[in-house]
């Protein structure tokens, strides 16, 4: 073998890897990530706590039966390997043999069974395991799960934060799973992660678990999750240094400001399955928006780009659906409502409401759920002024008082920001269903929209097994849900990961740090 | 006394009854959403569903026999919770009080030798900026000069976790460290009232029969100043400072969510955010002490100060 031969395997191996974009560096074991959370968990049992700040430390502390890589294909976790039979009604789940919680406890099927029926019990996200009807445990090592009806929303809901395996002799003692003690202390795991101090309002300290299934997994010896609330002091954190990791960015100036400092990544990537959309709700029961040429002409009115460029400074993509851009599901072939004043104030015309003297048709209010939706409302009153629309901001002091206005369906219009949580079952459905229309509740149908034949296509969704007829179905029912338009669809949420460039392997599959991070390392 | 806790107590809760939305709303909240069934159960679980004055008299009943309950948000038992992060706060506000008191009394007697000078037109514009720059804004400034650009301080927190020592001096330090811009910022909005004041006090003592006494003895300038006039001068001062004391709790909000203070102005912001009663009324009932504290304080400092008054 001649030196040039040798040279040129060497440059096509090294190309190959650059082109697969694989990194040829082996983690490294050991190291201290210190990473930032915007807010304090409630908790830290995702089991029966829903959010992405349980998500964090959850999915560090609590193994899923399955997880996802970046492509969303399930992939080997807590289960080595599952089998679909049954037309999807009974689902195998084959344990990994030697997997033990962070007592010493080993991890059996038993602890599945009654992981499954506690979420199934508490968890807020009732569809994800409705269908299930019973756990069978032939085996330490066996769970088989049967279901009333096929559910391929059960994958994603096994994944993730949204199925962790808790043990049964800490978590089954009587106590109500909600506010069980060790939700806080003492947590007994069987993720890569164990707990040392959660001091709400401060800090969580997570220490690698020796004994995790997966062998020489977790990289990292400890995880320092430092609560900081206020965005600038977290900008500064990361630009000094002193904070390596932050998920979840969304204030877009903030993810400006850090796309310059040359020691950070910054990327939008890892977000599809949490899919928050950002959207402007009508009030499709009462009031002029209850009228459907009202809505359609307010979505000609409101400039798409002018948020995407303006208001979100470029950071975020459009979203013309209620399902997030980067889900299989997503259907961009819809009516897209780009900006048109004259057609809007045409469609305004032919449905009779005249301008009167003073330019305007009529009134209407919107009120926003999140501070930082403050622009899109106050955007909201300038463009509808050109249709005649006479837009009154209405501010509320905070969450609750906001929740309190739209759950109880007093409102017109109102921008919200609503997660897909993976499946549309789990996070999509929920919007739209004429049985979820359900007063006092927030992110129920507060739209109070209802089309029969949307009930069905969602329906039929629900329980397809095959993949491509389920795509068509939900291609459908974005169709549908565009033309009828209970909400319009402007733009995710421009979720940002920021990591300093001494972090490997940072969690970028579709679920973002709602997964383990036990491939996550310090480089030297 | 008692009966001024107990409007205290009463008015706290009908205001934070009054508030629209509830615990099982934000609670909703961090979990996604919830079905009606769920926050029908939670409501039930807090009390929530019961008629005001039933919650009313539950919660006057229990706080009578000294137990704040259960946090709603936490289910943390209130008083652990407070007395955790109680610490903190008084750490914070003491040291921001000293300090201004301390500055603001520096910097008015330095205006008041040359009240119409340059020296004192510049201590009033400092001391006037700090009073005028919104708190927040002062500490984000400050965390971009200190932790950013100059990074001699930490941008958050009130130690560093990752510090292994047994030794106290290396934890005492390092507590320190992180203490100093917060108590800074909160200090800031101080420096203008007591400079100002004890400006204002100083020319007026200055001018009186035993200052000239004390000048045509022959006592040194300094003597002068120091021992006769500012003593003198004080009062005033001090007895603003112990009036302001409330305004410094609540001061410390602002100051403790900008660094990530672990103390009661951001479980107090939170529990707001949340509607986290009992936590909230616990803090109330807490920081009420803390100020009642500050002024006996006060007026013990004002006894030794001028011995004919009495308390």
């Amino acid at each position: 073998m001649n030196k040039h031969f040798l040279k040129t395997l060497l440059l096509t191996a090294t190309l190959i890897f650059t082109s697969l974009g694989v990194s040829i560096a082996e983690p490294k074991k050991g190291g201290t990530l210190i990473a930032a959370v915007g807010n304090s968990p409630r908790h830290l049992n995702p089991a029966v706590q829903s959010g992405i700040v349980t998500g964090f430390p959850g999915a560090q502390l609590f193994a899923t039966p399955i997880r996802y890589d970046n492509n969303w294909e399930p992939q080997p976790y807590l289960a080595e390997s599952w089998e679909i039979s049954d037309g999807g009604k009974t689902v195998r789940l084959n344990l990994v043999k030697d997997a033990v919680f962070h007592d010493g406890v080993p991890i059996k099927s038993s602890d599945v069974k009654f992981s499954l029926e506690t979420i199934k019990k508490n968890h807020p996200f009732k569809t994800m395991f409705a269908p299930v009807v019973s756990v069978e445990t032939p085996d330490e090592h066996t769970a088989i799960l049967k279901l009333s009806s096929p559910h391929p929303a059960l994958m994603l809901a096994m994944s993730s934060q949204l199925m962790a395996i808790i043990p049964e002799h800490v978590y089954g003692d009587g106590q109500d799973p909600k506010t069980h003690p060790q939700n806080s202390e003492n947590v007994v795991g069987s993720g890569p992660f164990k707990l040392v101090e959660f001091k709400s309002g401060e800090h969580i300290i997570l220490e690698r678990f020796d004994d995790f299934f997966i062998d020489g997994r977790p990289y990292l010896d400890k995880m320092v999750l430092k609560i900081i609330k206020d965005p600038a002091t977290r900008t500064i954190g990361l630009e000094n240094g002193e904070i390596d990791f932050y998920a979840f960015e969304n204030v877009a100036r903030n993810i400006v400001r850090l796309k310059k400092n040359d020691n950070l990544t910054v990327t939008p990537d890892g977000y599809a399955a949490i899919g928050p959309i950002d959207w402007l709700a009508f009030n499709t029961k009462t009031g002029k928006t209850a009228d459907v040429n009202v809505r359609r002409a307010i979505a000609y009115a409101i400039d798409r780009n002018f948020i995407l460029k303006a208001i979100m400074l470029g950071v975020a993509d459009e979203a013309r659906t209620g399902i997030h851009p980067g889900s299989p599901f997503y259907e961009p072939n819809v009516e897209p409502y780009n900006l048109d004043i004259d057609k809007a104030n045409k469609i305004l015309d032919d449905a009779g409401y005249k301008k009167g003297s003073d330019g305007m048709r009529f009134g209407l209010t919107v009120d926003f759920g999140w501070p930082g939706l403050k622009p899109n409302a106050e955007y909201t009153k300038a463009a509808l002024k050109k249709i005649g629309i006479d837009v009154t901001v209405r501010a509320s002091a905070d969450f609750p008082t906001w929740a309190k206005t739209v759950s109880n369906h007093n409102f017109d219009l109102t921008w919200d920001t609503v997660f897909n949580w993976g499946d549309p079952v789990i996070g999509v459905h929920r919007t739209y269903q004429t049985s979820n229309i359900k007063k006092g509740v927030i992110w129920s149908n507060t739209q109070q929209y209802s089309n029969p034949k949307v009930d069905a296509i969602m329906e039929k969704a629900g329980v397809e097994n095959d993949m491509d007829k389920r795509k068509a179905l939900y291609s459908e029912l974005q169709k549908m849900l565009a033309n009828d338009l209970p909400v319009y669809w402007t733009n995710t949420l421009p979720y940002h990961t920021i990591y300093s460039k001494k972090v490997g392997n940072p969690p970028m599959g579709i679920w973002a740090t709602s997964s383990p991070m036990d491939m996550t390392y310090i480089k030297d | 006394m008692l009966l001024v806790l107990l409007v205290v107590v009463v008015l706290n809760f009908l205001m934070l009854h009054l508030a629209p939305g509830d615990i099982a709303d934000t609670i909703a909240q961090t979990m996604g959403g919830a079905d009606e069934q769920d926050m029908a159960e939670l409501r039930k679980q807090y009390g929530l569903d019961q008629p005001f004055f039933i919650q009313l008299f539950n919660y006057v009943v229990r706080v009578a026999l000294l137990d704040f309950g259960h946090s709603h948000f936490y289910n943390l038992p209130v008083f652990d919770l407070i007395m955790e992060r109680f610490p903190a706060t008084l750490l914070l506000v003491f040291s921001a009080q000293i300090l201004s008191l301390f500055v603001g009394i520096l910097l008015g007697v330095y205006a008041a030798q040359n009240p119409y000078g340059l020296s004192s037109l510049f201590v009033n514009m400092f001391s006037l900026f700090g009073y005028a720059a919104p708190v927040f804004w002062t500490g984000i400034l400050l965390l971009i000069a200190f932790s950013l650009h100059i990074p001699i301080f930490p941008v958050s927190g009130m130690r560093d976790i990752t510090i292994e020592s047994d030794n106290f001096f290396v934890h005492f330090f390092d507590v320190l460290r992180h203490l100093f811009l917060p108590m800074i910022t909160l200090a800031s909005i101080f420096f203008a009232y007591y400079s100002r004041l004890c400006r204002a006090s100083m020319l007026e003592v200055l001018g009186a029969d035993f200052v000239r006494t004390a000048k045509a003895k022959g006592l040194s300038k300094k003597d002068v100043l120091l021992k006769h006039a500012l003593k003198n001068s004080l009062s005033p001062v001090i007895t603003f400072a112990g009036l302001s004391f409330s305004a410094v709790v609540s001061g410390a909000i602002l100051v403790e969510t900008v660094y990530s203070w672990p103390g009661l102005g951001t479980l107090a912001f939170n529990s707001i955010i949340s509607r986290d009663t009992p936590v909230l009324l616990g803090i109330l009932i807490f920081s009420t002490l803390m100020v009642t504290v500050g002024n006996l304080l006060t007026d013990l400092t004002l006894k030794a100060l001028d011995p004919r008054i009495k308390i």
